[in-house]
């Protein structure tokens, strides 16, 4: 059924279809309104048998995870920034164990300094932790994502992150189809675990191991993201036939073919780029698009064969790794080793800087003409970062970094004279 | 022949099991126990956590008919246990991480809630414990263990305290008596070991939770900690057990001396003996007389530097009136007699 709603409101009630038996969460923004509606579906009786359990922090959030799933129960999360840090430790603890928990990451910058806007540093800093990653570009995606998200991860015994852009999608109201019970129950068969806790069959789960083992328990664990490699199309054609949607699998192009320039994003600044690749074809500039869907495993495959006869690749992303560059990058790069084309990286939109059609346009005309620096900041404002390094280099005590940009800039009086 | 003993007499060992009707008979007594931590496993001899754990978790057993699960936080319980490809433990276990037990725990009973209602059940027949050392549970586990209990999740949490982090190599932690040597507090400067007005009491804190059963309990009264764990496992909600278990390899003491060091820890008013539900004490395992503390802190190399020549009279001065403390505080003396004991 169509309906007008919130992002979160619609991956709440999407979870809920898929009848989870445990949820436990902190709250953080902007995954809040998830977990709030969750709570209420819970409180109402709407969603019936579920245990709500409001913890004392997300690394609880995730324990308590990983005790509901070890036991046999599906189990949901939700979290963002700081909160998926703070719970790093069970993050890795949950898929070293094989525990096939869903959780959604509404993603957000990670401080200091504090900020509560949207970009993938979170997920991104997690992306070597053994989870599936999934990125979604629309509230309609998340919504259909996390259906999906259980199907898989039970299917493989593996956890899997669902990425939705903090406020970007989890706070706007959009139309979305929302799947009826019976939808969801014909394409998700109940949780049959492969490791449970049970008297009846009794097993130890997290027994310590040496250098005997540890090499091939973590190669299996590779080897089954491979696996999921497969899968993810299969599951996501499977859902197509059930609900009448294309969404999830590894990659999305968009007029691709006999494009010179690709551009590489996730998320939902994929449907700003659309337009703006429209309004470049229609300008004459032969011009693609590829949204990466599932980050981890990453489809080099898939993304060797989209890229692989561009001249120039324009990777956009929302994330950045201090001391090198791109995030995305990287791993889009050796997807291409061995290929010779002009590679850039367009670092946007960290802490919620808005990524806006005329930038875009510019940068990647400057990568069409190859005039744009490999390493570019979109809209980075340049005066203040001067002003500050000159700050810093006339004196010692040049104070708080964040305090004196925004002194700069005039937003608050962050010293009082 | 059986006859009626008097409670104390269990723990002087001239009572045995013979004497006793068959239901106060200890369960390890029994050849139905359920060997739940099984032997095989690599704990030092004399360890006091192994001996607690043992009868601990085949109390629980026997109080579920063997329905029961447990969580496991790292550390010395956990590695000498379960060295892949081997595993001590006869009951399903899982061992999640440091600091996580208690949360790990009530996901184990959330999920088992869950699935006992999609049954038809009000309640599973299937119980939870959590375990850990102090310093998984007092340290880095207590963000957990308070969440849990405030939530009172249906789950029964037993600490082994053995006053440091013992696994990594005898490190303080906050269940560190003062003085006490442990290699991140050394005897040295005026004032050796650890020092004296730091540490917390979790017993006491728990009990702040206002949980249905706090209780305390040490490895020289083993039908006394096999009788918590059962009151523990006939109630439900947020349950903590603290066990007091000498760790030879982390005190210096012998280890034929660790039944002998639990049970001068209680008798010198160190370690007090207690029950409490919804925050009150509700029954106290009074001693019969007040031991000197020295009788508790020479066997104990950790303790050595208040000894000798010319030794730290002063500080074991001050030990001591933290154990006088505690026989005022919870009426170790009895009624009767704690007015004239000093």
């Amino acid at each position: 059924m169509k309906r007008q709603m919130e992002g979160s409101r619609a991956v709440a009630e999407a979870v809920a279809l898929c009848r989870p038996d445990v949820i436990c969460a902190y709250p953080i923004s902007p995954q809040t309104h998830i977990v709030e509606g969750l709570g209420e579906l819970v409180k109402s009786g709407e969603l019936s048998p579920c245990e709500f359990l409001n913890v004392e922090s997300e690394f609880a959030a995730m324990s308590v995870a990983i005790g509901s799933s070890a036991t046999g129960g599906r189990t949901y999360t939700a979290t963002a920034s700081q909160g998926l840090l703070f719970m790093v430790e069970a993050v890795y603890n949950a898929s070293g164990l094989g525990l096939p928990i869903v959780m959604t990451v509404a993603n957000r910058a990670i401080g200091a300094p504090i900020n509560i806007w949207n970009d993938h540093s979170d997920s991104m800093s997690q992306r070597d932790c053994g989870w599936i990653q999934l990125f979604a570009e629309s509230n309609q995606e998340a919504l259909d994502l996390h259906i999906q998200a259980f199907r898989l991860a039970e299917e493989m015994s593996m956890p899997v992150m669902v990425c939705m852009d903090g406020f970007i999608l989890t706070h706007a109201y959009e139309q979305v189809d929302m799947p009826d019970q019976a939808q969801v129950d014909a394409f998700l068969p109940p949780y049959e675990p492969r490791q449970v806790l049970d008297p009846d069959d009794p097993v130890s789960i997290g027994a310590m191991v040496g250098p005997e083992a540890f090499m091939e328990v973590r190669y299996l664990a590779h080897a089954k993201q491979l696996m999921a490699l497969e899968r993810i199309p299969d599951i996501a054609a499977e859902f197509e036939q059930i609900f009448g949607r294309n969404a999830g699998g590894l990659v999305r192009s968009y007029r691709v073919e006999d494009a010179e320039t690709i551009v590489v994003a996730l998320g939902s600044v994929v449907g700003t780029l659309q337009e703006v690749v429209d309004t470049m074809r229609d300008q004459g500039e032969k011009i693609g698009l590829l949204s990466i869907r599932a980050f981890r495993p990453f489809p080099l495959a898939e993304v060797r064969a989209a890229l692989g006869g561009a001249k120039r690749v324009v990777v956009l992303e929302k994330s950045f790794s201090v001391g090198l560059g791109g995030v995305v990058s990287t791993d889009v790069r050796l997807a291409l080793s061995g290929i010779q084309l002009h590679g850039y990286t367009v670092v946007a939109g960290l802490g919620g800087r808005a990524i806006t059609q005329d930038s875009l346009l510019r940068v990647l005309g400057e990568a069409t003409e190859d005039t744009l620096e490999p390493l570019t900041f979109l809209d980075l404002d340049w005066d203040i970062v001067n002003r500050h390094l000159a700050r810093e280099a006339e004196t010692r005590r040049s104070g708080p970094i964040a305090e004196n940009l925004l002194r700069d800039l005039g937003v608050v009086g962050a010293k009082v004279y | 022949m059986t006859q009626p003993i008097k409670f104390y007499q269990t723990g002087t060992f001239t009572v045995g099991n013979r004497l006793l009707p068959p239901e106060q008979r200890s369960v390890q007594s029994s050849i139905a126990r359920d060997n739940s931590l099984n032997s095989g496993h690599r704990a030092c001899q004399g360890c006091g956590e192994a001996l607690g754990a043992r009868y601990a978790v085949d109390a629980a057993m026997r109080a579920t008919h063997g329905r029961l699960i447990a969580a496991n936080a790292t550390g010395c319980l956990e590695v000498f246990s379960t060295p892949y490809p081997e595993s001590s433990w006869q009951l399903p276990w899982l061992h999640s991480l440091f600091g996580n037990a208690a949360a790990v725990g009530s996901g184990i009973a959330a999920a088992l809630r869950v699935k006992a209602l999609k049954a038809g059940q009000a309640q599973s027949d299937i119980r939870v414990i959590a375990q850990g050392g102090d310093g998984g549970t007092t340290d880095i586990g207590f963000g957990c263990l308070s969440g849990m209990f405030e939530r009172n999740d249906d789950v029964l949490y037993i600490c082994y305290d053995n006053e440091g982090y013992m696994n990594t190599g005898v490190q303080r932690s906050s269940a560190t008596p003062p003085a006490a040597r442990t290699a991140t507090t050394m005897p040295l400067g005026p004032e050796p070991g650890a020092e004296f007005g730091k540490g917390k009491d979790l017993p006491l804190i728990a009990m702040a939770h206002e949980i249905p059963y706090v209780a305390t309990a040490t490895v020289a009264d083993l039908r006394d900690l096999e009788a918590k764990v059962e009151k523990a496992m006939s109630l439900h909600g947020a349950r903590y057990l603290h066990v007091f278990v000498p760790c030879p390899l982390g005190w210096g003491s012998a280890s034929c001396d660790t039944i002998k060091l639990a049970r001068l820890a209680r008798e010198t008013g160190l370690f007090p003996v207690y029950e409490a539900e919804d925050g009150q004490v509700t029954d106290v395992t009074t001693i019969r007389r007040r031991v000197p503390v020295e009788e508790y802190l020479r066997p104990q190399k950790r303790f050595a530097h208040l000894f000798g020549d010319p030794g730290r009279p002063d500080l074991i001065a001050l030990i001591q009136a933290g154990a006088d403390r505690n026989i005022e505080r919870f009426g170790l003396l009895g009624p009767q007699t704690s007015e004239d004991a000093s």
